[in-house]
């Protein structure tokens, strides 16, 4: 006898929500007070430093590095919506276009990383190299994080579609929330490391 | 069904359109930083565009402008317990523990022989 669990398509009647869709914003709570530790303890190290450095990072590849995760969040979102209208032809093609956006931002990134190790700008050197590498390496975690999901629903976790349509355009919702949040974080990243 | 189309067809060129906005106060941002305003009002312009891209991002892309109040709910305790995070450094400022004491130098009715 198998058991089906409850509530991965239809809303609870309590809540009006998935168990996946709260589950999903549970985490994302969890993960603003992660980041939100992480934005507290750049505010005291700038504070206490007796200088802070300007131009050390490249403001070019960082707006480029932006307009790639805006531009990734917008696919994001498409793929959802054409699954929303039944066009699953087109949701390939959208979470392809997210997956390549993301690899973009993290080839960039390693461009950005390389040229500071060949120039011997490690964490160790200062303060701001320390806060630099742990913020935008942790985001950089969540990015591949990300990838990983959406490899998944590109290849094997897309075989859901055919047996329960419901519930993958449900998982496709959840993943465009955290993928949102991922980009929402480097909008606050950008400025606060590149311009500031 | 064909009125939950509608709307996602509606609601698909306002994604579109935040896109586009996002772009475009992602170049007003690096536009005004090229200006070298001063730190404090540098910090304000630049943290003020981005909590309105980030306040587009959370409404539209994230769809919490009609969400549920469970959702809400939650949101709400994170925000209180995200102020707190942000209000450390205020509390560090204020915390003297550990700040040597000026202690006053002996007068010298007390100090002499």
């Amino acid at each position: 006898m198998s058991m089906e669990i409850p509530y991965i398509v239809d809303e609870r009647p309590d809540t009006g929500l998935t168990n996946g869709k709260l589950g999903i914003w549970l985490f994302l709570a969890s993960e603003v007070m992660l980041f939100g530790a992480l934005f507290s303890t750049y505010i005291i190290l700038r504070m206490g430093a007796p200088e802070w450095p300007h131009g050390e990072l490249n403001v070019w590849l960082g707006m480029a590095n932006t307009f790639i995760l805006i531009g990734s969040s917008v696919t994001m979102v498409m793929a959802w919506a054409s699954l929303k209208l039944g066009d699953f032809g087109k949701h390939r093609l959208y979470l392809l276009g997210t997956f390549l956006l993301s690899a973009a931002f993290l080839v960039n990134k390693y461009f950005e990383y390389s040229t500071h190790w060949s120039h011997g700008e490690l964490p160790s050197k200062s303060t701001f190299l320390a806060i630099y590498f742990t913020l935008t390496g942790l985001h950089g975690l969540h990015i591949l994080g990300g990838m990983v999901v959406m490899a998944y629903f590109l290849g094997p976790g897309a075989k859901l579609y055919k047996k329960n349509p419901g519930q993958f355009t449900n998982r496709i919702e959840y993943t465009g929330l955290y993928w949102h949040f991922v980009d929402l974080v480097w909008i606050f990243l950008f400025p606060v490391l590149y311009l500031l | 069904m064909h009125s939950d189309q509608e709307s996602i067809k509606k609601t698909i060129r306002a994604y579109w359109m935040i896109g586009a906005a996002l772009f475009v106060f992602t170049a007003i941002t690096v536009a005004v930083n090229q200006v070298h305003l001063a730190v404090p009002l540098a910090i304000t312009v630049a943290l003020i565009i981005a909590a309105t891209k980030g306040s587009m991002v959370a409404s539209v892309f994230m769809h919490l402008s009609h969400e549920r109040k469970w959702i809400y709910g939650a949101l709400i305790l994170t925000v209180i317990g995200f102020l707190l995070v942000m209000a450390l450094p205020i509390l560090t400022m204020m915390d003297h523990i550990g700040t040597p004491i000026q202690v006053a130098a002996p007068s010298a009715e007390h100090g002499g022989h």
